[in-house]
């Protein structure tokens, strides 16, 4: 029976994506690929077909692209309904249909959540619409944003130097452009890869003439009297005038237009089984609805099952592609989503990548290369295995790292390699701040209950 | 003809850069930048480039024997189901 309804799906079956963006089209390009023949419909609030965000603060800032031209390419066609340029407003799981912002409703038998995060706009709302205030997560963002840094403006302020900010900063420092960076943490990604680390990305921002401030906060952002920004206001008493202003603090899940569906989704994103298929607000695992990319929270074998919510590109591929298979699967066909988190970054000229999970080491050695050199290989352990690598310039040795965390390789690292300093030999503190407190854009959110943590306590309701 | 590259494969050995320098560049020692929309002259070295790359990064339309682009879905096109 169960695969009769299978074979149905796939052969006449109605496949709804919200969310037409990187995950949504390698969803429905891998549905395609695994022989589904049924209706398939993209809904997207952007009003674009889908396109490559990480550009848009590297290539596009750096002037070697358009902000308008980089859709992505197809790997194959889809033959889909597009509907683009209406949100969905509501989900109904019972009658298993989606509503749309224009009324229109559209019914599915499995429906795929990739509505992925939005920036985090400055908060002080009268202060955010000030011409000049900008955020850097959509192509308009970045037309915007563009437009003004080839104006020529004496000076960009980027509040939250994670690695968006860092990477506008550099791009403007490419182009002579003076700017500030305030960051409230004591340096450039320390939330993403501690403070070791961060701290020679703040050499980097120095060396290049940014005006980098840390362990401030802005505090304000004041306008002229035609509504235009000025300066800005920070912590220490201080106030840096600047003409473009870029709130570069992180993001926030697109989830609120599930309000009220009864699916398990929140702030913190959509939780998920290891096999894509979203909890509904009980915590009983659904059929028919599956979530990938940004906005999703998966548990993770190699990280202990914490829930993991990712901002990587590469993440919103792969668990698109397993949320696509599984939804058309049988259950002994399914797949689990067990990708090692991966991540690059460009700026100031060095590549930036990193593997596995940074925020979760406790401690740091550096195995290949040195800090001073800027060209190096920093391995992150915890509870005595490796648990996630970063290298600057050094991209060659990630995949070797990359099977040590698979494998729980023990830390700390024994094995002598090339290019190894005497720095490297014994592991620091990676000094990341303190979890609770939020940092801006740490790309991978632990929020999972770990089992080695004894805080919950359940008292079982009297009857 | 629109291309990506998977950042996270890709091992900076510029090999593209060499076939197609009007498309990929290095900034940098190993950082690549590209221009994520190329020039339809592009497409013979673009070939090129998504061949000779040792880790297959390069995604680029029409070019893995997977078919075209199809037409612009911008706008709506739909009836619903
Ligand atoms: C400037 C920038 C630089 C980046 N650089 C890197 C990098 O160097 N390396 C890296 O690994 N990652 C990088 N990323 C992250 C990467 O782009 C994301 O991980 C990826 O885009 C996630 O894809 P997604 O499809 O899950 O979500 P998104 O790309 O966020 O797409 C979600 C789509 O759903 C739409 N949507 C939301 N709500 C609704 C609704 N209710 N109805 C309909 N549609 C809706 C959104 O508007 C959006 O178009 C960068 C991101 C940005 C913004
Ligand atoms: S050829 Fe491939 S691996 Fe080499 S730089 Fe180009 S994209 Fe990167």
């Amino acid at each position: 029976m169960a695969a009769d309804y299978l074979d149905r799906l796939r052969r006449e079956g109605r496949i709804v994506i919200v969310g037409a963006s990187l995950a949504g089209l390698r969803a429905a390009e891998t549905l395609r690929d695994e022989g589904f023949a049924g209706s398939l419909t993209l809904i997207g609030d952007e009003p674009y077909e889908p396109y490559d965000r990480p550009p848009l603060s590297k290539a596009v800032l750096l002037g070697k692209a358009d902000p308008r031209h980089t859709e992505l390419p197809r790997r194959r066609e889809i033959d889909a309904k597009w509907r683009l340029g209406v949100p969905a407003t509501a989900l109904d799981m019972t009658a298993k249909r989606v509503r749309l912002a224009d009324g229109d409703e559209v019914e599915y038998d499995r429906l795929l959540i990739a509505t992925g995060v939005r920036a985090r706009p400055w908060p002080k709302e009268p202060e955010a619409q000030l011409d000049g205030v900008f955020v850097l997560r959509t192509r308009d963002d970045a037309v915007g944003l563009h437009r003004r840094m080839k104006a020529g403006p004496r000076r960009v302020f980027v509040i939250g130097a994670g690695f968006t900010g860092s990477e506008i900063a550099s791009a403007c420092r490419d182009q002579g452009i003076p700017v500030t960076v305030a960051e409230r943490a004591g340096a450039p990604l320390a939330g993403a890869l501690g403070g070791v680390i961060g701290a020679v990305a703040a050499d980097m921002h120095r060396e290049n003439g940014v005006d980098l401030r840390t362990g401030v906060m802005v505090t304000a952002l004041e306008g002229d009297t035609v509504g235009r920004v000025r300066a800005v206001h920070l912590s220490d008493g201080s106030v840096v005038e600047a003409d473009v202003v870029v709130v570069s603090l992180g993001a926030t899940r697109n989830t609120e237009w599930l309000t009220g569906s009864g699916l398990g989704a929140g702030p913190r994103g959509i939780a998920c089984d290891a096999g894509c298929r979203a909890f509904d607000f009980r915590g009983i695992v659904t059929d028919d609805i599956f979530v990938a990319g940004d906005v999703a929270r998966s548990p993770h074998a190699l990280f202990g099952y914490q829930f993991l919510s990712l901002e990587h590109w590469g993440n919103a591929i792969a668990q698109a592609e397993t949320a696509a298979h599984n939804m058309i699967s049988p259950s002994s066909d399914r797949r689990p989503h067990l990708w090692v988190p991966a991540f690059w970054s460009s700026q100031f000229g060095v590549n930036i990548k990193s593997v596995g999970v940074p925020p979760m080491g406790e401690e740091l050695m550096i195995t290949q290369g040195s800090l001073a050199e800027r060209r190096f290989v920093g391995v992150y352990g915890y509870q005595g295995r490796i648990i996630a690598a970063v290298s600057f310039d050094n991209t060659r040795w990630l995949e070797f790292y990359e099977r040590m965390i698979e494998t729980g390789a023990p830390f700390p690292v024994e094995f002598p390699t090339v290019d190894r300093r005497p720095e490297g030999r014994t592991p620091v503190s990676a000094d990341f701040p303190d979890p609770s407190l939020p940092t801006h854009g740490p790309t991978v959110t632990l929020s999972g209950y770990s089992p080695a943590d004894r805080q919950l306590v359940f008292t079982p309701a009297r009857h | 003809m629109r291309l990506v590259v998977d950042l996270n494969k890709c091992q900076g050995y510029a090999q593209c850069a060499f076939l197609a320098p009007d498309v990929f560049a290095m900034h940098g020692e190993e950082s690549l930048v590209y221009n994520p929309r190329a020039e339809e002259e592009q497409r013979e070295r673009l070939a090129r480039a998504v061949a000779a790359c040792p880790v297959q990064a390069i995604t680029a339309d029409g070019l893995d024997g997977v078919g075209a682009a199809p037409s612009q879905p911008a706008g709506e096109s739909s009836d619903g189901s």
